[in-house]
């Protein structure tokens, strides 16, 4: 019997699991119990499924006695960003609003799919209310706290995912990404996240942000895990509109391949500038480790971060047009005044933004053809203080909440797969985006599994936990 | 002389019958004028009158 559950990976767990050196029902009862122990602090779930998990446990358990084959991810705690539906749960996204909704009537299919492989959901995690955050602070739920620091934050709006995994409460955990929801905390959290290209999951029932931009992908603590996740959630799904009929790609077998044919460059000009002196640090490591002497431009890269933006407030806008008339008082203020503003941005502004997307998106496939690797940082600093409004870069006062996204936009915004790989620095952790071009998930994890080899990337043990 | 983007503030939450309480207007305003300011970057952006949008549809 392992010694600590809680430390294992989902590999290490599946494995002990399938080989009966422990059961799925006792995976499952240490994540329950180190959440009850240590979630009032980190404050990262707002749901813990326990009963449905134990009984969830028990079945695993009972197929592998009667000899049934089961998944590669056997009796793996995971939990889920809020706004996936939870069969028996309202899916709050964060809001007070979506509280009244009756409980969803069926799993979202991402949720389907992890505990098809033999995945357990324990329950649902904290995040910025409706996705509209990077930060991690929620005023009706409270903040998700850093598990490196709980002074600080998570990053969001995935928070509750970063603070889960990074605390090391389950390997793994879901989340969304619109303009980097899964890479800030990740950065910040000091773990590895996915947000595949767009298209590649299934959102369906899912509650949406940004139609046009929104991803659904995991975090975990190894890279393994991160890929073993990823293969048990890929496939067409007709429940997703934007989701495309293409095959499965596994892409576990592949991550210990050579990486040396690999044409790896670093994104210059905007994605080196306004970075903090540790950001800078970590992208200096990932270069030497990767040999990486030579920079490229993605062309137009804050014009990009600037209509995805736009997109966004009006998108987000859109979607939340009759819950601002009927019941404003009832969103976190500085959401409802983001959300407001979005409506009355002029439509033919936003279609210009969806044509110069267009053009940016053939831009970038041009340099794809020169280029297999794009490492950019993926956030400009470490973890801000939890309420912290602005910092100072290069003697100038900026407001946290606009500037932790101005590197990870300009990529999900033409939906390019990327790997956020978590760079150890004292005292807090900062990630680094290993980007490749569209449907090429292998590629990105390949490079962040020989970081992780190498000792480069690492997701590094939360302090008192 | 009145803020154009006021009046324009007054006359969208009016045609859409979105709530604007005063407390909230100056958010809302600081909101707005950062999502025009990067709207226009994209505006100023030449693009050629055959460009098609990300979003095209398939039948």
């Amino acid at each position: 019997m392992p010694e600590n559950l809680n430390r294992l990976s989902a590999a290490q767990i599946a494995k002990a699991v399938i080989e009966r050196k422990t059961t799925a029902l006792a995976a499952t009862e240490a994540a329950l119990a180190r959440i009850k122990q240590h979630d009032p602090i980190l404050n990262s779930f707002t749901d813990v499924t326990a009963e449905r998990a134990l009984e969830r446990a028990r079945a695993v358990d009972a197929a592998i006695l009667s000899g049934e084959k089961v998944g590669p991810l056997a009796g793996v705690p995971f939990a889920v960003k809020n706004l996936f539906d939870v069969k028996g749960l309202p899916t709050r996204a964060g809001s007070k609003i979506n509280r009244d909704r009756p409980p969803a009537a069926r799993d979202a299919t991402l949720i389907e799919r992890m505990e098809a492989a033999g995945a357990v959901l324990v329950g649902a995690l904290n995040m910025g209310e409706y996705a509209y955050d990077f930060t991690g602070e929620n005023v009706h739920d409270g903040p998700s706290r850093n598990p490196h620091d709980v002074t600080r934050m998570s990053g969001g709006s995935s928070g509750g995912s970063g603070s889960a995994v990074g605390g090391a409460l389950v390997p793994i955990a879901l989340g969304s990404d619109t303009n980097g929801s899964i890479r800030v905390p990740s950065s910040f959290c000091g773990i590895f996240g996915l947000k595949p290209t767009y298209g590649r999951l299934s959102r369906a029932r899912s509650f949406p942000f940004v139609a046009s931009l929104d991803h659904l992908g995991p975090l975990a603590r190894s890279v393994t895990d991160l890929a073993l996740a990823y293969d048990a959630m890929q496939g067409p799904d007709p429940d997703d509109a934007a989701c495309v009929a293409r095959g499965i790609e596994q892409v576990a077998p592949l991550l210990s391949q050579d990486i040396g044919d690999l044409r790896i460059a670093l994104a210059g000009g905007y994605f080196q500038k306004n970075l903090f002196a540790e950001a800078e640090e970590a992208v200096a490591r990932v270069a030497k480790a990767l040999g990486v002497t030579r920079t490229v431009e993605l062309p137009e890269a804050a014009r990009a971060r600037a209509a995805a933006y736009v997109i966004s407030t009006v998108e987000g806008a859109s979607l939340h047009l009759d819950r601002l008339r009927k019941r404003p008082d009832d969103f976190d203020p500085a959401v409802r005044d983001r959300l407001i503003a979005g409506a009355m941005v002029p439509g033919s502004l936003v279609d210009r933004a969806q044509k110069f997307r267009r053009w940016y998106r053939a831009q970038v496939a041009e340099l794809f053809k020169t280029v297999d690797v794009i490492i950019a940082p993926a956030t400009p600093c470490i973890a801000s203080k939890l309420g912290q409004a602005t910092f100072v870069l290069d003697g100038v006062e900026l407001p946290v909440r606009a500037n932790i996204g101005i590197h990870t936009q300009p990529i999900s915004f033409i939906g390019l797969p990327v790997v956020a790989a978590p760079i150890p620095l004292e005292p807090m952790p900062i990630g680094v985006q290993i980007i490749a071009p569209p449907w090429r998930e292998d590629i990105a994890l390949r490079v962040a599994f020989a970081l992780e080899k190498s000792g480069v990337a690492l997701a590094p043990q939360p302090r008192g936990f | 002389m009145a803020d154009p983007l006021d009046e324009y503030i007054d006359a969208v939450a009016k045609t859409l019958a979105l709530p604007v309480e005063e407390a909230w207007r100056p958010a809302v305003k600081a909101n707005l004028e950062v999502s025009l300011r990067l709207a226009r970057m994209v505006d100023e952006f030449v693009l050629p009158d055959e460009a098609e949008p990300a979003s095209i549809f398939t039948a």
